[in-house]
């Protein structure tokens, strides 16, 4: 990530392509996120994660949350498009269809407002 | 003779494989979000299986902070008999501040240590779902709005390793319990409405267990 002046008045929010997730390891990818996140950043990923990698992404935040300085994220993202139109091929070669927006951001500054299948409000404040 | 042999040892891993299948009791992770209900639940289907409770519940959030285990409850249905492990795990969440627990007239130092607790549980939780459940009762408040992140993620962890779920709408004995509201929000899964706390509907529940996980 591009070194940035997070200034007081502001909040950085960084889109990430899917693209740049594509060619990272699960851990990296979580690594990205948290390590932005923890900085104060909203992050906001164009493909989102697999189930197994939220799932981890879930597990490695635990494990970072401490008093006073991090207590932990908020995440939001549209429901997952039904495995229907997921062929059959795809599902025997594990490719799974994950290609949802994705907002993370550090949970005491994000709080959702709204949120349906078709859209999510958030509101965002410094620190 | 080699043929035989072979057809010999085949016959005799099949017998095995289904002794084993059948005997090995499915271990069915108790799932959802903080304060659903989940330990009430377990204590009650222990309670009425087994005699005893599995562990303590509560009105503050993250009072289970460990994976609990009842091992091999046996549930009778129709005559046959269904035996589960059940796995009460803490309530699943990506955030936890120690903060929220100063409101439920607890000290500082307490309530930084049961938020402590409450990650790692909430870390062991999905451990548990990655690598050590062959089912799930996914258990949600039917007073609440089920559609919240936490619960898309933790079915579609769940859908994604195939395990059997089974949507359980707690709390009907709420005012505000809305069970079509959970089914709407999970149509692809089956939704059985209960109060745990006050024994409501538990014959469709143990039914359903049986169907699934049996």
């Amino acid at each position: 990530m591009p070194e940035t002046t997070n200034s007081d008045n502001g909040v950085q929010i960084d889109l990430i392509s899917g693209s740049r997730m594509a060619g990272l390891r699960s851990m990296e990818k979580i690594r990205l996120i948290l390590d932005g996140v923890r900085e104060g950043n909203i992050v906001i990923l164009e493909e989102g994660l697999s189930p197994d990698e939220e799932s981890k992404l879930i597990e490695v935040t635990m494990t970072e949350i401490s008093p006073d300085d991090f207590s932990g994220i908020e995440i939001e993202s549209y429901p997952r498009a039904e495995t229907a139109d997921q062929s059959f091929l795809d599902k025997l070669m594990g490719r799974e269809s994950t290609k949802k927006l994705t907002v993370i951001g550090p949970a005491n500054q994000i709080e959702t407002l709204h949120k349906d299948e078709q859209l999510i409000s958030a509101l965002v404040s410094r620190k | 003779m080699m043929g035989l042999l072979t057809n010999l040892r085949d016959s005799i891993s099949r017998v095995t494989d289904r002794l084993f299948a059948s005997e090995e009791p499915k271990r069915i992770g108790i799932y959802g979000p903080p304060n659903a209900g989940k330990t009430t639940l377990a204590n009650r289907i222990a309670r009425d299986w087994t005699g005893d409770a599995i562990g303590p519940e509560s009105h503050v959030p993250h009072e289970t902070r460990r994976a609990r285990r009842k091992e091999d409850v046996s549930i009778e249905r129709n005559g046959k008999s269904v035996s589960i492990d059940i796995v009460d795990t803490p309530g699943v969440t990506t955030k936890v501040d120690y903060k929220e627990f100063l409101d439920h007239d607890m000290e500082k130092d307490d309530a930084i240590r049961r938020s402590r607790e409450a990650t790692e549980g909430v870390a062991e939780a999905m451990h548990w779902l990655r690598e050590d459940v062959d089912g799930v009762i996914y258990v949600l408040d039917s007073s609440t709005d089920p559609f919240t992140q936490v619960n898309t993620m933790l079915i579609g962890i769940i859908e994604s390793r195939e395990l059997p779920v089974l949507i359980f709408a707690n709390k009907t004995d709420l005012e505000d319990s809305d069970v079509q509201r959970v089914a709407d929000a999970f149509p692809d899964h089956e939704t059985v409405p209960l109060s745990a706390l006050e024994g409501n509907n538990m014959d469709e529940v143990y039914d359903k267990i049986a169907e699934y996980f049996g």
